[in-house]
Order: C-alpha cells, then sequence, then structure tokens
C-alpha cells in the first residue's frame, strides 16, 4: 500500500495497466486518476478495450500488469465482492426470484445488517431514487425506466467509492434514454457519488460528464472536458469520434503558428488551424465541422474574412434541429453541412449552386503520419 | 502470481476434483466397469466346478440355437412396427396440439396426452388385462352385440402385444414432435400453400423435413424402450410373447445360467445400439442433441 | 393443416373424430381399472355386480381382503416409497453436482464425460440390471473368499435396486438442472459479487432459487420415474418387492380387484402430484 486513505483525493487511480488476450492487447499501459465526486466517462467504439478496463476495475479480470486503486487502496488481490465499488450492468442484473426491495436490500444482507435496519434503508434509498413504495413489486411488473432506478439504487446503497455504469442506457428506447440521461446527471449529482460510465454514445458521454476519456485500442486517445474534446482534439481520432467531421486529406502547401493550408489531390485549397509545426509536402488531414460552416446563395453573403467555397447540393438529410445538407464541393469532395435552424435552407434543391465558408481557426489540422 | 491468486486456483482445482468425483463414481461403478464385467462374464464357459475358460460358446449357442435367433429377429421386428404404428397415431395428435388448437385447448390437450404416463406401467397394463381376457370386457360386450357367440380371447395375440406397446411409448413420440412442430413457422406453412403446394406436399416438403430431428428422437427412444420393455410383452403376450429380456431374464433368474445370460444382454444391447445408430446415421444427427430432445 | 388455411368441413370433422378416438384410446384402460376397484365381484370382470367399497376396506374375516387390510400389498407400497425416495435425493444431489461440474469448469476429457452421461438412458433396463446384479455379486463373492466378509448389500436387495434405479435416473436430473443451469444468467452471479456477497451467499442467495424450478421437476419425475421402475428392478430385487414387482406376482396369477383398488390410490397420487407441480408452475409463471 503506497498511498494512505486519508490523504487520497482521487476516487480512481490507474497507473500503466495492461491486460492482453493472447496477442491481442485490450488495455495497452493506461493510466488515468478520477478525482472524487466526478462525472468520468470512457467513450470509445465497440472493441476498444473500455469494457474490459470496468471489469478489471470491478475485479471480474485479473490485469496483467499495472496497479489500480479504489480510495487510495491498491486492488491487487482483492476479489470482486471485497472492492469498495458497485456496478450497474449493461443488462441491469436485476435478480428476478427478489422483489425490488430485496434486490436493494441484498448487499446490505450480505454484510450482515439486520432484516429491519437494511428494510429501512432499502426504502429510504427507494424514496430518494423516486420509487417509494414500490419495494413489495416483483422486479418484472416495473417499466425500463424504473428498472434503472433500481439498478441505481442497489448499488448506491451500499456507498461505494465508485459507482460503475456499463453502458447502462443502451437497451432503452430513444425517448427514455434522454429521459433517463438528465435523470442520471441529478442523481450523481444529488448523491455526490464517483461515477465511471462507459459508453459508445458521444451525445451520453458529452451530455453527463464532468470529464470524458475517449477510449481507442486499449488507450485513452485525449482526457479532458466534453468542450475540449469538442474544440481542442488533440488526434484524428478524437477529431472524427467526437462530434461530425469532415475529413480533408491533402499535402501541406504552407505552415505557419496559426494556419496550415493543404492542397487535395483533387485539387482544393483548405485552411486549418495549426497545432504542430507540419514539413511544407507532407500529407495531413483538416476536419472541418458540418456546424462551423456557414452557407450562402452567393459569395458575396459570407464572412469576408473567411475563404469561400463552391460546391452544388446532392441530397437534403432533413432531421428538425439536425438538419444538414450533402455537397459536392467543386473539386469533387462530398461534404456534410448543417443547415441553419432558421429554415432559411429549407428550400434547396439537389443540383443547386451553394457556397460555403468557415474559419479555418475551427478546423483542425493533423499530420497524416500521426495514424 | 501472488499469493491470492494461487489460492483461488488451488480452490478451483479442489472443487473440480470435488464435483468430478461423484460423476465418475457413478458412471465407472454402475455402468462402466459392470457392463465390462458383464462382457468378462459372457466369454466365459464353465468347465468344471468354480473353473471356467475363455470362450465363445455362450455366443455360438445363440447363432445355432434357432430359438434365439427367432426370438431376437421377432423382438426386432415387432419393435420396429411398434415404433412405426407409435409415429403414425402420434404425428396427427401431436399436430394438433401444436399447430391446429392455441392457448388454453393446446395446454389442455397436451396436458390430458400426458396424464395416463404418470400412472405405472403396470396399472396401464393391468386396464388392458381386463379389457381383453377372454372373461373381460370386451369380449363380453362382443357377446352382448351379438358379434361373436362365446367370448374370445383377445389377448395372447401378437396384435395385443402391439397395442400395449405403442401404448406405453405414446408419450416419448408425442413430447418431441410436439416439440418440433411448434418451432415450425406457420408462415413457412402459409408461404408454401401461397406458392401453390398441395397439403401432400406441405407434409413431404415442409413439415417433416422440419420435424426430422424430432421424429428420429421419438423413434430412437420408443425402439429402445419397446426392445429392453419385459412387463407389456409378457402379461398380455403370455406364453407366445416370445420377448428378448424375456430370455434374459429364464437365463438369469431361472435358470442361473449367468454366462448364456451376459451373452444375450450383450447382443440385445449391440441390436440396440446399432438401430440406434443406423437411426442417427440415416438422420444425420449428433446423439447427445437426440437425447436433449428426447 | 393450420386453421388460416382453408380447410373443408369433413377434414375438420375427421380431425373431431379422430381426437375423440385418441382420447378413448388412451383413457379406456385407466377407466376400466378404476372402475372395477367398486365391482361387487371376487374378479375384476365384467358383468356388474353393484358397486362396493369392499377392495378397500375389507378385511381377511370378510373373506375380502381390502387394499387397507393387505399387509403385503401395503408393505410393497412403503417399500416403492422408501426406495424413491433414496433415488430421488441421490439422483438431484449428483445431477446438481453434474450441472455445475458440466457447466461451470473445463477440463480434458470434458467431451466424452458428457457423452458417458447419456450412455445409461440408451441401455435397456434389463440389461442395467443385469450388469450391476453380476457385478455386485462377483464383488461380494471376491469379499467372501478372499476377506471372509459377508456383504449383504451386494446380494440382491434394496440397496441394489436403488443403485439400479439412479444408474440411469442420474442422467435424467443431470440433464435436466444442466439445461436450467446453462441458460442462467451469469452477469447475475457477477452483480451478486459485485454487490458483496460472497461465493456461497451467490449460491445460496442467486444459484439455488434459479434452479428451484428445475430441482424441484426433476425430484418429481425422479420420484415417478423410480416409482413405476420395472425392468432393472426385476432383476435386482430380493426378498422386499417394491409394489410394481408385487402386481407384476399377481396379475400372472390372476388378481382379485384389490389390485384395483390400489391402482385408483396410485391415480388420485399421481394426479395431486401432477396438479400440485403444474399450479406452482402456473403461479410462478413460465421459469425466466
Amino acid at each position: 500500500m503506497n498511498a494512505t486513505p486519508v490523504a487520497a483525493t482521487h476516487d480512481l487511480e490507474i497507473r500503466s495497466l495492461v491486460k492482453r488476450f493472447g496477442a491481442y492487447t485490450a488495455v495497452d499501459q493506461l493510466s488515468v486518476a478520477v478525482p472524487r465526486g466526478q462525472f468520468f466517462s470512457i467513450l470509445g467504439p465497440s472493441g476498444c478495450g473500455k469494457t474490459t478496463l470496468l471489469r478489471m476495475i470491478a475485479g471480474f479480470i485479473a490485469a496483467d500488469s499495472g496497479e489500480i486503486e479504489i480510495g487510495g487502496v491498491n486492488m491487487r488481490g482483492v476479489a470482486p465482492n471485497r472492492r469498495p465499488v458497485n456496478m450497474v450492468f449493461q443488462q441491469l442484473a436485476l435478480f428476478p426470484m427478489m422483489s425490488v426491495a430485496n434486490n436493494v436490500a441484498f448487499g446490505l444482507a450480505r454484510r450482515g445488517m439486520a432484516r429491519g435496519e437494511r428494510q429501512h434503508r432499502a426504502e429510504a434509498m427507494l424514496e430518494r431514487v423516486g420509487l417509494g413504495g414500490s419495494g413489495h413489486k416483483r422486479v418484472d411488473e416495473m417499466s425500463g425506466g424504473q428498472r434503472q432506478r433500481v439498478a441505481i439504487a442497489r448499488s448506491l446503497v451500499l456507498e461505494p467509492a465508485l459507482l460503475l455504469l456499463d453502458e447502462p442506457l443502451g437497451a432503452l428506447d430513444l425517448k427514455l434514454r434522454e429521459h433517463m440521461k438528465v435523470e442520471l446527471k441529478q442523481l450523481q449529482a444529488a448523491f455526490g457519488t464517483t461515477f465511471v460510465y462507459i459508453t459508445h454514445d458521444q451525445s451520453e458521454a458529452l451530455v453527463l460528464s464532468d470529464q470524458v476519456a475517449v477510449m481507442h485500442q486499449g488507450r485513452f486517445e485525449q482526457v479532458g472536458t466534453p468542450q475540449q474534446l469538442y474544440y481542442a482534439p488533440k488526434t484524428p481520432f478524437v477529431a472524427g469520434f467526437v462530434g461530425n467531421n469532415n475529413p480533408v486529406h491533402g499535402h501541406v502547401l504552407s505552415c505557419d503558428q496559426h494556419t496550415v493550408t493543404l492542397q487535395s489531390a483533387s485539387g482544393w485549397t483548405v485552411h486549418g488551424r495549426s497545432i504542430q509545426s507540419l514539413a511544407i509536402g507532407s500529407a495531413a488531414t483538416i476536419f472541418i465541422r458540418p456546424e462551423a460552416v456557414v452557407l450562402a446563395r452567393s459569395a458575396a453573403d459570407l464572412p469576408s474574412a473567411w475563404p469561400a467555397h463552391k460546391a452544388t447540393v446532392d441530397s437534403l438529410l432533413f432531421d428538425g434541429a439536425n438538419s444538414a445538407v450533402l455537397v459536392t464541393e467543386q473539386n469533387g469532395h462530398t461534404l456534410r453541412l448543417a443547415l441553419p435552424q432558421t429554415g432559411a435552407f429549407a428550400d434547396l434543391r439537389p443540383g443547386e449552386p451553394l457556397c460555403f465558408a468557415f474559419d479555418p481557426a475551427q478546423a483542425v489540422c493533423f499530420s497524416a503520419a500521426h495514424d | 502470481m501472488t499469493n491470492g491468486a494461487a489460492t483461488a486456483r488451488l480452490a478451483t482445482r479442489l472443487s473440480l476434483f470435488l464435483l468430478l468425483a461423484p460423476a465418475v463414481l457413478w458412471l465407472s461403478a454402475l455402468i462402466l466397469i459392470p457392463h465390462m464385467d458383464l462382457a468378462l462374464l459372457s466369454f466365459r464357459e464353465r468347465i468344471g466346478p468354480r473353473q471356467y475358460s475363455l470362450s465363445v460358446a455362450q455366443y455360438r449357442t445363440f447363432f445355432i440355437e434357432p430359438l434365439y435367433w427367432h426370438i431376437f429377429v421377432r423382438t426386432a421386428v415387432m419393435s420396429l412396427v411398434a415404433t412405426a404404428l407409435t409415429l403414425l397415431l402420434a404425428f396427427p395428435v401431436a399436430w394438433i396440439i401444436a399447430k391446429v388448437l392455441s392457448g388454453r385447448a393446446s395446454s389442455l390437450l397436451f396436458v390430458i396426452c400426458l396424464i395416463p404416463f404418470w400412472i405405472s406401467e403396470t396399472v396401464r397394463t393391468l386396464g388392458w388385462m381386463i379389457l381383453l381376457r377372454e372373461s373381460g370386457v370386451l369380449p363380453h360386450f362382443l357377446v352382448r352385440l351379438g358379434m361373436t357367440e362365446v367370448p374370445i380371447e383377445m389377448l395372447y395375440h401378437d396384435a395385443t402385444i402391439l397395442v400395449g406397446l405403442v401404448y406405453t411409448s405414446l408419450l416419448f413420440m408425442v413430447v418431441p414432435l410436439v416439440g418440433s412442430f411448434e418451432s415450425l413457422d406457420n408462415s413457412l406453412i402459409e408461404a408454401a400453400s401461397d406458392l401453390g403446394a398441395s397439403n401432400g406436399a406441405i407434409l413431404t416438403k415442409i413439415i417433416i423435413p422440419h420435424a426430422a430431428p424430432g421424429i428420429t428422437a421419438g423413434c430412437i427412444v420408443v425402439f429402445m424402450l419397446t426392445l429392453g420393455n419385459y412387463l407389456t410383452p409378457t402379461l398380455l403376450g403370455g406364453k407366445n410373447s416370445q420377448w428378448f429380456t424375456e430370455q434374459i431374464y429364464t437365463q438369469f433368474i431361472t435358470r442361473f445360467n449367468w454366462e448364456q445370460g451376459a451373452a444375450l444382454g450383450f447382443l440385445l444391447l449391440a441390436l440396440s445400439t446399432l438401430l440406434v445408430w443406423a437411426g442417427l446415421k440415416l438422420s444425420g444427427q449428433r446423439f447427445a442433441d437426440v437425447m436433449r430432445r428426447a | 393443416m393450420i386453421p388460416s388455411l382453408p380447410h373443408s368441413g369433413w377434414s375438420s370433422a375427421l380431425t373431431r373424430l379422430y381426437l375423440v378416438a385418441f382420447l378413448i384410446f388412451l383413457f379406456l384402460p385407466l377407466v376400466t381399472v378404476a372402475l372395477f376397484a367398486f365391482n361387487d365381484a371376487p374378479y375384476p370382470a365384467p358383468p356388474w355386480h353393484g358397486f362396493t367399497l369392499d377392495w378397500f376396506f375389507g378385511s381377511v374375516e370378510h373373506r375380502r381382503t381390502g387394499l387397507f387390510s393387505d399387509a403385503e400389498l401395503l408393505g410393497s407400497l412403503g417399500t416403492s416409497v422408501l426406495v424413491a425416495v433414496w433415488v430421488t435425493t441421490l439422483s438431484v444431489l449428483i445431477g446438481l453436482c453434474n450441472a455445475f461440474l458440466m457447466e461451470r469448469f473445463e477440463f480434458r476429457g470434458k467431451g466424452l464425460l458428457a457423452v458417458c452421461m447419456l450412455v445409461p438412458l440408451v441401455i435397456p433396463g434389463v440389461i442395467l440390471g443385469i450388469s450391476i446384479l453380476a457385478f455386485a455379486s462377483r464383488l461380494a463373492e471376491f469379499f467372501n473368499d478372499y476377506m471372509g466378509l459377508e456383504l449383504d448389500f451386494l446380494r440382491p436387495g434394496l440397496p441394489l435396486v436403488v443403485l439400479g434405479q439412479f444408474s440411469y435416473i442420474a442422467a435424467i436430473t443431470t440433464l435436466t438442472i444442466s439445461a436450467r443451469l446453462r441458460r442462467f444468467d451469469r452477469t447475475l452471479e457477477e452483480a451478486a459479487l459485485n454487490l458483496g456477497a460472497s461465493r456461497w451467499a451467490t449460491l445460496q442467495t442467486i444459484i439455488l432459487p434459479y434452479l428451484k424450478p428445475a430441482l424441484i421437476g426433476s425430484a418429481a419425475v425422479s420420484f415417478l420415474m423410480s416409482f413405476e421402475n420395472f425392468n432393472t428392478t426385476l432383476m435386482l430385487v430380493g426378498a422386499n418387492s417394491p409394489l410394481t414387482i408385487m402386481m407384476y406376482g399377481r396379475m400372472r396369477e390372476g388378481a382379485t380387484p384389490v389390485l384395483n383398488a390400489v391402482s385408483l390410490f396410485l391415480m388420485l397420487a399421481s394426479a395431486i402430484l401432477a396438479l400440485t407441480l403444474m399450479r406452482r408452475t402456473q403461479r410462478r409463471g413460465p421459469p425466466a
């Protein structure tokens, strides 16, 4: 034990964690520290190793090397049932053979708490998650959202240092998922417990979290606030994975402290924000966010400070607030551009000409060698 | 690794051995070794008091004694016939349960079909005896109806034995058939009909291919049970039953000729295994799957 | 065919006729047995001589030994129950062990063991009987000759009957309980561990309650199969006959309607058992 529990300000600290399955490295030299009371999300595509990481924290998988500390206590060799973490499972794993109250009281009973006391506490906890008086019900009598709350109550009643959530909203339908997002956030704020939440859904991660770690191939690509990930991605993967983006590949024409100029193979010249020095002629990619773009019918209507580009409309993708237009830029690049919510361009027709511009400072540029 | 992991591994190995012990004990002490012992028994011949030698005499007796041969073949053929009849009788009932009726009516009929099999085979056979013997119910009614002059003996015929065997085996055919019919999607039948198939075509092209695993499972189980039956043939067939299990019983218990009895037992086992194997081969199925189904 | 397809009137009439004939075939023997338990005649045969309860309550002095004064028959009924209780207990226990062994552990030869566990089901009961009889007798002789021990339980008798029935009923309980354990959602177990339960507490509070329907179902089936077993028992039985063997012996000689009385008793017992089980599953809903 190299840290005293009292001094710890981090509820979870991971150092150089490695897990391999045969030749495949699921978690690769991963380190992170999650401060007390934070809503921390791990965002990544399926197969990125996030479930393996979560199961190592819970103790269901042993790490090959590296350390996990929870509440300042090293977890090496500690069985899953002796760790101060609780987990909300993907399919919730509520016990169908028990009532709702007995589900919530299950952990308390295992600690040897007297029946009266644990029933009292279970009922109080159900009250706090808005399920007061439902304790006698069977699990299959509850709706999807109620089950979610039972699963969270069952864990939080044990007052864990850390609550792990394994894509708990994945099984819900869209409407309920939106609703539960808000509820989760409120619950976390009310209890102040550190949440570690894994998901492949970027919207969940961005909406809920204080900090998000974007995970890819067993490593964290970037850890930061949702705003940092969105506005200042540090790797092409993060730029491509968080939010929508139009990547434009090309070679560097010029590069100074602020701006990179790139020319694509088909001859399109684009400007982007420079975050690293790039050699002239080297391969690079600029990411253009659909919502960073301003549209106009003629170039004169565009902000004069930004370079104007010409395109032709391919098709309109109407989706309410998320409506977009697919265009072909005059050098042949297909781009997805957001439509303003004013409805100004709702009458666009395929084949119509269109002009667009964007602030180069909002289009981040990475060396292609980075991938 | 750490101490904890090593302890955990030890605990896993220990529980594996603790769980393995009863299984191995059961299969070796009650199945494997007794059968090996029975095999040894069948290959020896008594040449003097408490003196034995290795020989195939018991098997030779079987092949040169026409009585054994006759009963052996007869048992096999009767069992095959009984299996076929059971399939014919069970097929429509299973279809009605699975497809024609639905909801409560379907489960009610299913339960009704199962009820007789919660009751001992002895009781069921007693029922047939009271019904069929010369002084029994059916001959009595036939006389009352004027169809026969005097009560006729309906027991002790091959047909009687078959009726008893089919009756006893029905459950083991109905259950797997219902299972495989239920898994058949109605829309397949509707599609076939929509494409112009006749009922006969639907039966041979859609239903039977789909239900083949269930049919095989049912047939194999019924055949095995019939071949190994003792109670029904001896009671309903009396002296005419000439069932092979009866020969084994006679050698073992009545004549105390264990060597001969063991040889006959092995021949029955071989026959049973052979036909089960042939059934599996013909339908291209795996033993374990079939047993799970049954 | 199926209700959604057009069908002619006579085909549904035929279906109905077939069903009626089938049900008559199914229940005629049982109804006959039950009816003749009440016939006031010394043999279970027509014509009907009027209603009597003699075959239940008659006594020896009455010259009609009814079921409840037929010590031999009642004794064999008791023997059957005793054997069935033993067989059920042993079979369910080993079935539970085997289910965990086959579903939770990986070891060399597992596939072979799985096939071996099915083998008892395809060996004719008579042969199971004679093989155990012969092996046990050889063991008994061996102990007698070389150690001077007389081991009675290896001679034909109830212990051998229990072992003989157990040898194949264990395969049935193994199949039933394994099938249920296979469908168990392992994350429930992880959830219990995660909430601080020990392995033992998880077994007690989560896994065994989940397996309960399979345990009860396989116990009922074991009891019934043991009670009804004839082939294996016939070969291994000693002085105390279970009911099936006793009834068989009397049926060959031509018995009084007391056999009908005991049969009716068995039918009622089976019906009660079946109904209780069905109500249980209905109340609990379909197994999860």
